[in-house]
């Protein structure tokens, strides 16, 4: 996918190959700071909610903005961590940071096995495969009998973080999602950094040339699936913790709609980007809930408008202004 | 979260605050279904119900403000738990009512728990509420899967369908629904000829129907709801089945889908429910004042529950003076709740409340007088044959 | 193997038909994908959406201004096409220039959209639609009793699908239209309006979805939601045929609705997901599909 932004953020970024730009810096301190003071204005289950969703579209992100390759089906991968870290926190009484890791792990899992798969088509392709395969997913959710079926896994334990720390205070639980979802967001700025990093985005402005210059690039593929796998996993794990829920609607295919969405209107291939439009989609969400369906078909508005005359998205155009990758 | 622009002000009765009793404000939150398929069956009808309840009881002349607020919880557990933690701990509300959808009713039940509230469930069908998962604050009203399997399963049987075969909805919910009416089925003398678990939610219900009639029962278990009834009742009769000879049970449909399929496709069909509008002069004239706010529309058994629930709650706010869970609680246990709509019932330990339960059968167009005149009365199961027995729900808080 | 022997051929006879039955949808819809994707290089995820019309408008016609089924069948494919071609006009014709997963994205926000609003304005228990008195009642085939609306419903199908894939393949629009999905610029100089062909090319796909939902009208419930999860199975349907060919498109859907047909005999639990385990086969013995070229 290429846009504007992006070849101009291509350029920014191989002006500044390996140190981080100081506003970057700035920006990463800011957020840290933000959320600090959040939750005293804020109600810290929704603020929980937005940076979950944050990493999730983030993870989305890495995969689609920077190696170019939309997934219709991301969905899989932070239901099934979510499952797997509600169940190992239910059934195998393990603390909150080993059920996260348990359903991180089996995200990163699935990942490999449908990403090697799916690596297999391109384009559009590749966009049905995810899509098809997270279907396969939601129905096994749907029928396993570990997975509550329509009840989905209830009234999760929040624990006790490395059996010491009580997580049933909002507040407590709060400051471990912000550890865990900031650690996710600089893995992810680390990674699209690294050298790795560049390799991939030159797969994903020039694939033949990428082969030609000796790549494999089906390796490359492969890893930021996994990778990309791994975070949304991360994701679900942790929100299955916040909402003591891991239902069928973190399967559904909507859901891979919805991050979808949020990475497109935040601004695809951009940093910060998917945090913007994981706020607005889940502030709208949230704050619009009364309208019912309306949701959905403002959603599709959003959507539709976002493609026709604002591919960059926000943060997209906003980096343009102040001509800064952001 | 602003559901408060659904909110109702049901009643402003500070002028009245001079009255005998202290102010008490009371926020009802009912949670339900409004755009999804069980929209008519609860939505916007419970609201109206519940303001129904508050008008019959006379809040504004007892001192008590009643507020109540609605939302939709497009039948997924998250959204009602998300709804239900941010009524809670944001908005004030004292006590949640309706929920249908099981997987919902059992979010919310966690959270309530959590939060040491009460809970009046009527739509839900799950037996777990009063089960394995039953809490404190508790109730759940009007009907469960038990009730309808036990009185849709026995009634068949004892009318000579002896063999039996059922499509199931392959998730939890159905598998249960299968469970509970092969218990009721094998108990009461008749046999379970086989099974096929349909896709769920499924479109194409011929091949499931096909195998079932193959299968040469005499009845064939519909362990399915919503979409997914309408539609195997739609192909049966499509498919011929009805017309050679076998029978359908439904073992959770409402008036409401009776509606949507029309006599011409429901009749015949046997059901338990536990209130038609037209079953006495109370509940026609109560029915009455509902069809007047919804259009039209009769009440489900849902809107009744929904009703009663709301009103045995008020009574027992005013009869302990204050919102303190464990008091209420109390009194709604010990208390019968009495209303035109459901009868006398009782609240056991569990949180099951107790009442008589209907088997109706679906008219044929023939019988049928006008609109909405659907059902006629098999039998009145009474409350203590209608429920499980409490000592077989293995709920906790029976000692 | 066993359970096999369980299964009297009488049963299984009816279970292939009732397959076929179900092919016949996922062959009009894949075959819709094709056609539009063949020209435009978009996968229209609205296509559900546009099926799930076809069956409103049917039931609307019926409703509101008394137009029978025969009638529906004819004049719903051309309303839908012809919102489909506004919308090709508007929206899709903007993105040719930009990658193709924009027109992924685009149809998508729009089947949210056309879903969100038929939910709003008819709720989702779903509205009857009566079998044309002409089709009414069944034949005793001896191994089953199939009702002749079902029967139809292959007939149909079956004459719709060869009759466009002769269109496509055997006539000289359809060679024109083949030559411009190769080469644009080379056929616009022959003198022929290339953009004029792709919209009506869109509008004639969502015709053909349209179509599928009328005859889905009478059998399974009009539904804002009947088409959401269906797409998700015709794409699976289209990845495993390839979308090079429209033929392919064709056999792919009836053949595997037969599969699936199968499978609720066999094994029911699976016929959820039995296409999908299809779909990751092919990919891994033949990723670009059982007719498809190789990208």
């Amino acid at each position: 996918m290429t846009s504007d932004t992006q070849t101009h953020y291509e350029s920014a970024a191989e002006a500044l190959p390996i140190g981080t730009p100081r506003h970057h810096v700035v920006i990463f301190g800011v957020l840290l700071a933000f959320l600090i003071v959040a939750p005293l204005v804020l109600y810290p289950v929704f603020l929980m909610k937005v940076l979950c969703f944050a990493l999730f579209a983030s993870a989305l992100n890495l995969l689609l903005g920077f190696g170019g390759l939309l997934s219709f089906g991301h969905a899989a991968f932070f239901g099934s961590a979510s499952y797997v870290s509600a169940h190992a926190a239910k059934v195998w009484g393990l603390t909150p940071e080993l059920a996260i890791l348990a359903g991180t792990a089996a995200a990163a899992v699935l990942g490999l096995v449908i990403g090697a798969l799916a690596i297999r088509r391109q384009g559009i392709y590749f966009a049905m495969v995810t899509l098809a395969f997270a279907q396969m997913v939601f129905f096994f959710a749907l029928q396993a009998p570990f997975t509550g079926g329509e009840d989905g896994i209830q009234a999760v334990p929040r624990g006790h973080l490395f059996g010491l720390l009580n997580l049933a205070s909002d507040m407590t639980l709060y400051f471990v999602v912000v550890a865990i979802v900031f650690g996710g967001l600089l893995a992810i700025y680390r990674i699209i950094h690294s050298p790795f990093g560049q390799v991939l985005k030159a797969i994903r402005d020039n694939e033949p040339r990428a082969v030609s210059l000796g790549y494999k690039v089906n390796r490359y593929k492969l890893a930021v699936f996994v990778m990309s796998a791994t975070l949304a996993g991360l994701a679900g794990a942790t929100k299955a913790l916040v909402f003591q829920l891991a239902s069928l609607t973190d399967v559904y295919w909507t859901m891979s709609g919805e991050v979808v969405l949020m990475t497109l209107i935040g601004g695809m291939g951009t940093i910060f980007g998917p945090l913007v439009g994981a706020t607005v989609i889940v502030a709208m969400q949230n704050y619009f809930a009364g309208l019912g369906a309306w949701v959905t078909i403002l959603q599709g508005i959003i959507f539709v408008v976002s493609v026709l005359l604002f591919r960059e998205g926000i943060v997209g155009v906003v980096a343009r202004w102040i001509k800064k990758p952001l | 979260m602003k559901l408060k622009t659904l909110a109702l002000a049901a009643l402003a009765t500070t002028l009245m605050a001079g009255s005998a009793m202290a102010q008490t404000a009371i926020k009802i939150g009912v949670l339900n279904d409004r755009s999804g398929t069980y929209a008519d069956l609860s939505g916007e009808g419970s609201v109206v119900a519940a303001r129904m309840a508050v008008e019959d009881f006379g809040a504004a002349d007892k001192g008590i403000d009643v507020e109540i607020v609605s939302a939709d919880h497009q039948n997924k557990p998250d959204v009602a738990s998300n709804i239900a933690r941010q009524w809670y701990d944001q908005d004030g509300v004292d006590v949640i009512v309706d929920v249908p959808t099981s997987s919902a009713a059992l979010a919310v039940n966690e959270i309530n728990r959590e939060k040491g509230k009460i809970f009046l469930n009527s739509g839900a069908a799950s037996t777990d509420l009063t089960g394995t998962a039953c809490a404190p604050g508790t109730i759940h009203w009007t009907y469960d899967t038990y009730a309808l399997a036990n009185g849709t399963g026995k009634a068949m049987v004892d009318a000579g369908y002896k063999d039996w075969f059922f499509l199931t909805a392959d998730y939890a919910f159905g598998h249960s629904l299968e469970e509970n009416t092969t218990k009721v089925v094998t108990e009461s003398g008749g046999t379970v000829v086989g099974s096929v678990r349909h896709p769920f939610p499924g479109t194409d219900f011929s091949s499931f129907l096909l195998q079932a009639q193959s299968s040469g029962a005499d009845v064939i278990g519909l362990a399915n709801a919503g979409g997914d009834t309408v539609n195997s009742i739609k192909q049966a009769s499509e498919f011929g089945i009805t017309q050679s000879g076998q029978a359908l049970a439904g073992l959770l449909i409402f008036i409401t889908d009776v509606h949507a399929l029309g006599l011409e496709t429901a009749q015949g069909l046997v059901l338990t429910e536990a209130f038609y509008w037209d079953l006495n002069d109370d509940t026609r004239a109560w029915s009455e004042r509902f069809s007047a706010e919804m259009g039209g529309s009769k009440p489900t058994m849902v809107h009744a529950g929904v009703y009663s629930s709301v009103l045995h709650y008020l009574n027992a706010v005013e009869a302990t003076g204050g919102k303190d869970t464990e008091a209420l609680m109390a009194w709604m246990k010990e208390n019968p709740s009495e209303d035109p709509v459901m009868g006398t019932g009782t609240v056991r330990a569990d949180g099951r409340h107790m009442h008589d339960m209907y088997l109706f059968q679906v008219k044929t167009p023939a019988e049928s007088t006008g609109p909405w005149d659907y059902y006629k009365l098999l039998a009145t199961i009474p409350a203590e044959e209608a429920f499980r027995p409490l000592e077989e729900g293995g709920c906790p808080l029976v000692e | 193997m066993f359970e096999l022997l369980g299964i009297p051929p009488q049963a299984l006879f009816g279970q292939l038909l009732l397959g076929l039955i179900n092919g016949s949808f996922y062959a009009l819809l894949s075959l819709g994908l094709a056609v539009i994707f063949g020209l435009l290089n978009i996968i229209n995820f609205s296509h559900g959406a546009q099926y799930m019309m076809g069956a409103f408008v049917a039931w609307m016609l019926m409703t509101y201004a008394g137009i029978n089924y025969w009638w529906a069948l004819l004049l719903v494919p051309i309303i839908v096409g012809a919102s489909g071609v506004v919308i090709e006009r508007l929206m899709i014709s903007r993105l040719y220039h930009l990658d193709h997963l924009y027109g992924l994205l685009l149809t998508f926000g729009l089947a949210l959209i056309i879903q969100g609003l038929f939910r709003n304005r008819f709720g989702v228990s779903g509205l009857p639609y009566a079998i044309p008195a002409e089709l009414t009642g069944a034949q005793n085939l001896g191994f089953m009793f199939l009702p002749n609306y079902r029967g139809w419903v292959v007939v149909a199908s079956v004459v719709v699908c060869f009759g466009t894939w002769f269109a496509i393949e055997r006539t000289r629009l359809g060679a024109c239209l083949r030559a411009a999905t190769e080469n644009p610029t080379l056929v616009g100089a022959f003198g022929i309006n290339v953009p004029r062909m792709i919209t009506l090319t869109y509008g004639f796909g969502v015709g053909l979805a349209a179509f599928a939902g009328v005859l889905a009208a009478p059998i399974y419930s009009v539904n804002p939601n009947m088409g959401a999860d269906l797409i998700i199975v015709v794409f699976a349907v289209v990845v495993i045929g390839g979308m090079g060919s429209i033929l392919g498109a064709i056999v792919t859907g009836f053949g595997l609705g037969i599969v699936e047909g199968l499978t609720k005999v066999f094994y029911p639990e699976g016929s959820a997901v039995v296409i999908f385990v299809i779909m990751a086969l092919v990919l891994l013995v033949k990723p670009a599909g059982l007719f498809g070229r190789t990208a």
